[in-house]
């Protein structure tokens, strides 16, 4: 138990998606003029890491891995370097998935949750969560772990950006810095502050 | 709006339109390759030509795809790509492929790759999707070379490996700062970047959404 913990921890606050490892830049920076719809866009990131990274550690298990397929008697198959294509297959296909289910069953999140779900798909922090759970070896209860975690991170990350870009829209701020050029010193701002948990151990 | 040229679409967005300083697109990879100069080079070699190759081949079947599933379609073409990059990295450069670790597999996702083949090969004939493919891989490529320079110059005192300003551990004068290599100096550095270019190039600035008012007269203040 002590070990998911930890790792838990660590996939939140340590290894932060967004601000250690710079994933998902793109829709960080879109997506963060208000609070309100970042809040709405970690949340379905947080839903679909924590769906698709455990999916793809099941894939890359059972079909992809050296010697998975000894299942199906062909021991010495190594699919993996199919391992890009079918993670992103996998990623598209869970997003689209999901946005169906969330129409017909949840239609107030669906709502909510609205243009995001399918710019989901194209952020580099899904993808990302499933590459470094590839390299590091998960296996599956910890990359359920790490997939809630990451995608948590990247929520929370995105969140604190969008409080401090609200209040920063009154300020005056130098021509030529004005809008992209702040919010880069922003979030080299709240990343160093983000180091300050490094070394943290459970 | 007419026909671009090749001139234009190859050489524009390396300033005038940079896809990093001015489309946000691609940062996600741009920052964590960025600590050395090595692997800036060969991630702004791969990417500039998955870029162009994505464009042309997408820009050559743009009118057989139906229109519903090219997001699909454009995705299977750029991480075949990536396939074949990652492939060459790890048979002739091993130890680099090591370092840049997910960051290849990444480039599936960068938004440049998708943001171009949407934007552009989607509407234009196959040659100058292909140049503006390499365009905004190069425009991505300056602004990765740079940050690479500044970061393992001053982080390391190193550029390539090489030792150019002689570090304090090892009997020289140059003191590293470590900061460089970390990675919020990537954020501030590319801000600065930014403010340098719009400084440069007027018309990019945006406008603040809200203006400070004048200064009420000491009159009515009191």
């Amino acid at each position: 138990m002590e070990h998911y913990i930890s790792l838990f921890v660590r996939a939140v606050f340590i290894e932060n998606m967004a601000l250690a490892f710079f994933l998902g830049m793109c829709t960080f920076i879109a997506i963060s003029k208000k609070v309100e719809t970042a809040i709405g866009l970690g949340i379905a990131v947080i839903v679909v890491q924590a769906i698709t990274v455990p999916a793809n550690n099941l894939i890359f298990a059972y079909l992809l891995k050296p010697g998975a397929l000894s299942w199906a008697g062909l021991p010495d198959v190594d699919l993996s370097f199919l391992g890009l294509l079918s993670y992103i297959g996998v990623i598209a296909a869970i997003v689209q998935i999901l946005e169906m289910l969330l129409d017909k069953y949840v239609p107030s999140l669906y709502n909510a949750l609205g243009v995001f779900l399918p710019l989901i798909t194209v952020n580099c922090a899904i993808m990302g969560g499933t590459l470094f759970m590839v390299e590091r070896d998960y296996n599956l209860s910890e990359s359920v772990v790490y997939g809630v975690g990451s995608g948590l991170s990247w929520a929370l990350a995105i969140a604190l950006l969008a409080g401090i870009r609200e209040k920063l829209k009154y300020s005056d701020v130098p021509d030529g810095l004005q809008g992209l050029g702040i919010t880069f010193i922003t979030i080299g701002l709240m990343s160093l502050g983000f180091m300050s948990f490094s070394g943290v151990q459970l | 709006m007419s026909q671009p040229t090749i001139k234009q679409v190859l050489f524009d967005p390396l300033f005038n339109n940079n896809p990093i300083g001015l489309q946000i697109l691609g940062i996600c990879s741009a920052l964590a390759v960025t600590s050395n100069l090595n692997t800036a080079l060969v991630m702004s070699v791969a990417l500039t030509l998955v870029t162009g190759f994505s464009n042309l081949f997408i820009s050559i079947i743009r009118s057989q795809i139906p229109s519903s599933i090219r997001m699909i379609v454009q995705m299977v073409i750029i991480a075949s790509l990536v396939i074949l990059v990652d492939q060459v990295l790890k048979a002739f450069a091993y130890s680099l492929s090591k370092q840049l670790s997910v960051f290849v597999g990444l480039i599936i996702t960068n938004c440049i790759v998708m943001g171009r083949a949407e934007a552009f090969a989607m509407q234009n004939p196959p040659m100058l999707s292909f140049f503006d493919g390499i365009g905004n891989g190069l425009g991505y490529s300056v602004m990765l070379i740079a940050l690479g320079f500044i970061r393992e110059l001053f982080g390391a005192g190193k550029l390539m490996g090489y030792t150019v300003l002689p570090a304090v551990n090892d009997g020289g004068w140059y003191l590293p700062n470590g900061m460089m290599l970390l990675p919020p100096s990537a954020f501030f550095l590319i801000g600065l970047f930014i403010w340098a270019i719009r400084v440069w190039k007027k018309d990019q600035i945006e406008q603040p959404s809200f203006k400070m008012a004048p200064q009420v007269s000491n009159k009515e203040a009191y």
